[in-house]
């Protein structure tokens, strides 16, 4: 057992918690994309729900682009073998990530039915798929990848596919459908926000069945007691979540949610750590904190630019939730604009 | 097929498409954010205007960075895990820095402006805008800071066969970064200023040819109405604003690139003075520049330095280039090959890391056809784009723009100069590199013995067909967006002002200051802007 350093060990939980950040945030984002399919069946509670993340899904998605830099930054060795090793899922992952993104902007742009459809079969599809191979990009990272002592993957292109890799996949999947529903309970009135209710009722444990499946998997492939403890916690705080939306208290349910996700990320990456990537071959090879990290310089210096710049990211994107607290109603929503030339 | 070669087309397709939007963003943004201010400082109707159509565009091009810029962030560990590993310390630093520092602003305080209409007071939501493109310009000079280590390593000790970075002050203060930066922001707005010209002219063609502005005899405008919101005289006012400003960024912005571009020469003659050579196709050393020089391909479809005549040059020119006189010889390229031989070996070490190349023998030469033309096609490109601007400027100084199709033809085609000049700048200089995809400095300020070839950066482990498989996906897919893209913003420049207000035509009622007079009412039942 290598010894635990202080800063590999600051930067391994700096990463969980841009993780945890980018779920906790995209994964209400990519909720209420499926749901732009999956629940919507008309064009104003699609622009009613579109709307409710309009402001601010392009900042919560660069939660994601920080865990990949940050990543990069602490960990190069971490971030060069599970990026390599994943090549296909991640090359699905930017493609769902890029229709995606342009839906949003570009829907309203479209001039028919159809081409609008289409869009948002892109951002149905493409909110799905990317957290489906978010969750097994992170499940993957606690459950491992048949590498070499260089690190590289071996065993073709599809030697991650296990799973374990499958139950992460619908971990996030269902865990952002129940966060789109908490956030439309809480941002929305009429239809979405008592669709919210019916279903955040009735089908809340289902949609967190997988997650809590994953945090028993990688917990009870070790011996501390407190990833279990944290895993009852998240546990604890869903079942609340449960409660809070019976009694119609979205703010709670919202919140409730929040904190299962941190405590059961909490449970699952502390029953991992120090391994950040296992090999499947060969204990041997394991990236650790210690051994996949940047030298003590770099980390140094970029957890100072990060404990600097983390609170102040905090504070404006809550500044912007602030200014669009206001509650979404169908009649809230402008007549679509139809661009007809000069 | 080779996976280096695949990997090295994917990330040149996806670089170079990614850059057709970044310029656009950052010029486009540091211009909408100024006319806003203009607005909020003046009050004049026709910048508010301004200030919408343009942001409408702005943020159709805006979307398409954000999508394409993710694959960026991945693609490092992805396809070049070994270049990762290698360079992680002190290349990862600047990535992160970015994210933080950048994206995190741009994104976040454009979501704030695009929905922040007539909802927050006019000085937050012109803030917001001044946020947002702050966060593009930091990001600009974050992602060149990356860059211009790989032309220029500094900052770092080699530790156990990698660098590791023990100065980061000296990575965001890199000479060659310091030089990089501004080029590129000049470029940005060079962009920028063509896309305003272009299209401005054609709505004050449009305008002419409808009959609403006509010609004295002097030749001065005589701006005429059409009674509707979207084609009375503010919206002229909009039109020619937008032209003359346009105009103007771009020659100021050329002279920008020329100026940044003269220092990077002279740095890359220190540090890449081989990259120097190739752009001239220059064998022996010399003190012309070459305007234009032909060579025979041989049987063998290959060209060295030796098959190149040159047709027409300009003696002493890149001396001047260079070192800033007339006389002193630039190394050609048969002086520069031993020299690197003699540092860097003649063959690549006999390491697993090096693949099926371990062993090969090094070309040192860069492709020079593709140095060599991208090299001019930057310079003619960013050239013809001013001598446009000026051109225009003295054309349209009595008020409009003549009546002729063709020439305003040309002038919307010409938008399309300045993003060719980017990206073939884009091609030299990473090109001119190879075969290293860290440039080893002979140059003194560069730390020595820090380099690596291209060949060793790809990932070991990622096969052939999972890199084609990526090259044509997000080649197709980018295609397809690129047509969506033209298209939309086609649409929306056709519609004129009233794409990006349609408030002014669907409530003849409103203010004409956007509602902005009201204070920022949050309370107006209905969104200002919604998707």
């Amino acid at each position: 057992m290598e010894s635990i350093e202080f800063l590999p060990t600051f930067w391994f939980v700096l990463v969980a918690v841009l993780w945890v950040g980018y779920l906790f945030l995209d994964g209400f984002d990519l909720g209420v994309g499926m749901l732009m399919r999956g629940w919507a069946r008309n064009e104003s509670q699609r622009r009613v729900i579109l709307n409710t993340i309009g402001p601010v899904w392009d900042g919560n998605e660069v939660w994601l682009v920080t865990a990949a830099g940050a990543t990069f930054a602490a960990f190069p060795l971490w971030y060069a073998a599970l990026f390599a090793g994943l090549y296909l899922p991640l090359t699905i992952t930017l493609l769902a990530l890029i229709l995606r993104a342009v839906s949003i902007e570009y829907r309203g742009k479209a001039l028919t039915a159809r081409t609008r459809d289409r869009w948002d079969w892109c951002m149905a599809g493409g909110s799905a798929v990317a957290a489906f191979s978010i969750g097994l990009m992170l499940a993957v990272t606690t459950t491992g990848l048949p590498l070499n002592a260089n690190g590289d993957r071996v065993g073709g292109p599809f030697a991650w596919l296990s799973w374990e890799g499958v139950l992460g996949g619908l971990a996030v999947v269902g865990f952002s459908l129940a966060m789109g529903w908490a956030y439309l309970g809480l941002k929305t009135d009429g239809a979405p926000r008592e669709a919210a209710h019916r279903h955040l009722t009735r089908w809340l444990p289902v949609y967190l069945l997988p997650l809590g499946a994953w945090g028993v998997v990688v917990v009870s492939r070790q011996d501390g007691l407190i990833p279990w403890m944290l895993l009852a916690l998240a546990l604890a705080a869903a079942l609340g979540a449960l409660m809070a939306a019976q009694l119609r208290r979205e703010g709670w349910t919202f919140i409730a949610l929040g904190a299962s996700l941190l405590a059961g990320a909490a449970g699952i990456f502390l029953a991992v750590f120090p391994v950040v990537l296992p090999s499947t071959i060969d204990p041997a090879f394991d990236l650790t904190a210690m051994n996949a990290s940047s030298s003590e310089y770099t980390l140094n210096f970029m957890a100072w630019v990060a404990v600097i710049m983390v609170p102040i990211i905090l504070a404006y994107s809550a500044f912007v939730y602030w200014v669009f607290r206001q509650r979404l109603h169908e009649t809230h929503i402008p007549e679509s604009h139809v661009v007809t030339p000069v | 097929m080779d996976p280096l070669d695949i990997a090295r087309w994917q990330f040149g397709i996806t670089t170079v498409y990614h850059f057709l939007m970044v310029p656009l963003t950052i010029g486009l943004g540091l211009v909408v954010a100024t006319l806003q201010t203009m607005w909020h400082r003046t009050g004049r109707e026709h910048y508010l205007r301004m200030t919408k159509f343009w942001g409408k565009l702005f943020l159709i091009n805006f979307i398409m960075g954000v999508a394409t810029g993710l694959v960026q962030e991945f693609q490092f560990g992805m396809a070049w895990s070994e270049y990762s590993r290698f360079v992680g310390d002190v290349f990862g630093a600047p990535l992160a820095l970015e994210a933080l520092m950048a994206f995190f602003l741009e994104s976040v305080f454009l979501g704030l402006w695009i929905f922040g209409w007539q909802r927050l007071p006019k000085r937050v939501h012109l803030a917001s805008i001044w946020c947002a493109v702050i966060g593009t310009v930091f990001s600009a000079y974050f992602i060149l800071a990356a860059n211009a280590w790989m032309q220029h390593p500094v900052g770092v000790e080699m530790v156990d066969g990698r660098p590791v970075m023990n100065d980061i002050w000296a990575v965001l203060t890199n000479n060659t970064l310091l030089v990089h930066f501004p080029h590129t922001l000049a470029g940005a707005l060079s962009v920028a200023g063509g896309f305003l010209l272009g299209i401005a002219w054609f709505h004050l063609w449009k305008r002419r040819r409808d009959g609403i502005d006509t010609v004295a005899a002097d030749g001065t405008v005589v701006v005429g109405t059409t009674g509707s919101k979207g084609r009375d005289e503010t919206d002229y006012r909009v039109w020619y604003s937008s032209l003359r400003w346009g105009a103007w960024i771009a020659l100021v912005a050329f002279l920008g690139t020329a100026f940044s571009g003269h220092a990077q020469a002279q740095l890359m003659i220190q540090q890449q003075p081989l990259k120097m050579a190739a752009a001239e196709a220059a064998c022996h050393d010399g003190t012309a520049f070459s305007v234009l020089s032909v060579a025979d391909l041989r049987s063998d479809g290959a060209t060295d330095c030796d098959d190149v005549v040159g047709v027409f040059e300009i003696p002493g020119l890149l001396s001047f280039l260079a070192h800033n006189n007339f006389t002193t010889d630039v190394a050609g390229v048969n002086t520069l090959i031993p020299q690197y031989q003699e540092d860097y070996g003649t063959h690549l070490p006999n390491d697993p890391m090096y693949g099926e190349r371990a062993g090969q023998e090094i070309d040192y030469l860069p492709v020079m056809e593709v140095t060599y033309w991208g090299f001019r096609i930057m310079i003619t490109f960013g050239g013809l784009a001013a001598l446009a601007a000026a051109i225009a400027l003295w054309l349209t100084r009595k008020g409009t723009v003549p009546a002729s199709k063709p020439l305003m033809r040309l002038a919307v085609f010409g938008i399309l100069a300045p993003f060719g000049a980017n990206a073939a700048g884009w091609i030299f200089t990473e090109m001119g590199r190879q075969p290293f995809v860290v440039a080893p400095n002979p140059d003194p300020t560069g730390i020595d013995q820090v380099w690596m070839y291209t060949a060793a950066a790809v990932s070991p482990g990622v096969s052939a067909g999972e890199l084609l498989f990526s090259l044509i996906l997000l080649t197709t897919i980018y295609a397809v967006l690129l047509v969506v893209e033209v298209v939309l913003l086609t649409r929306y420049v056709k519609g004129g002002v009233p794409a990006g207000m349609p408030e002014l035509t669907q409530d003849e009622h409103e203010d004409d200051a956007g509602g902005a007079g009201k204070g920022g009412s949050v309370d107006s039942d209905v969104l200002a802007f919604a998707y």
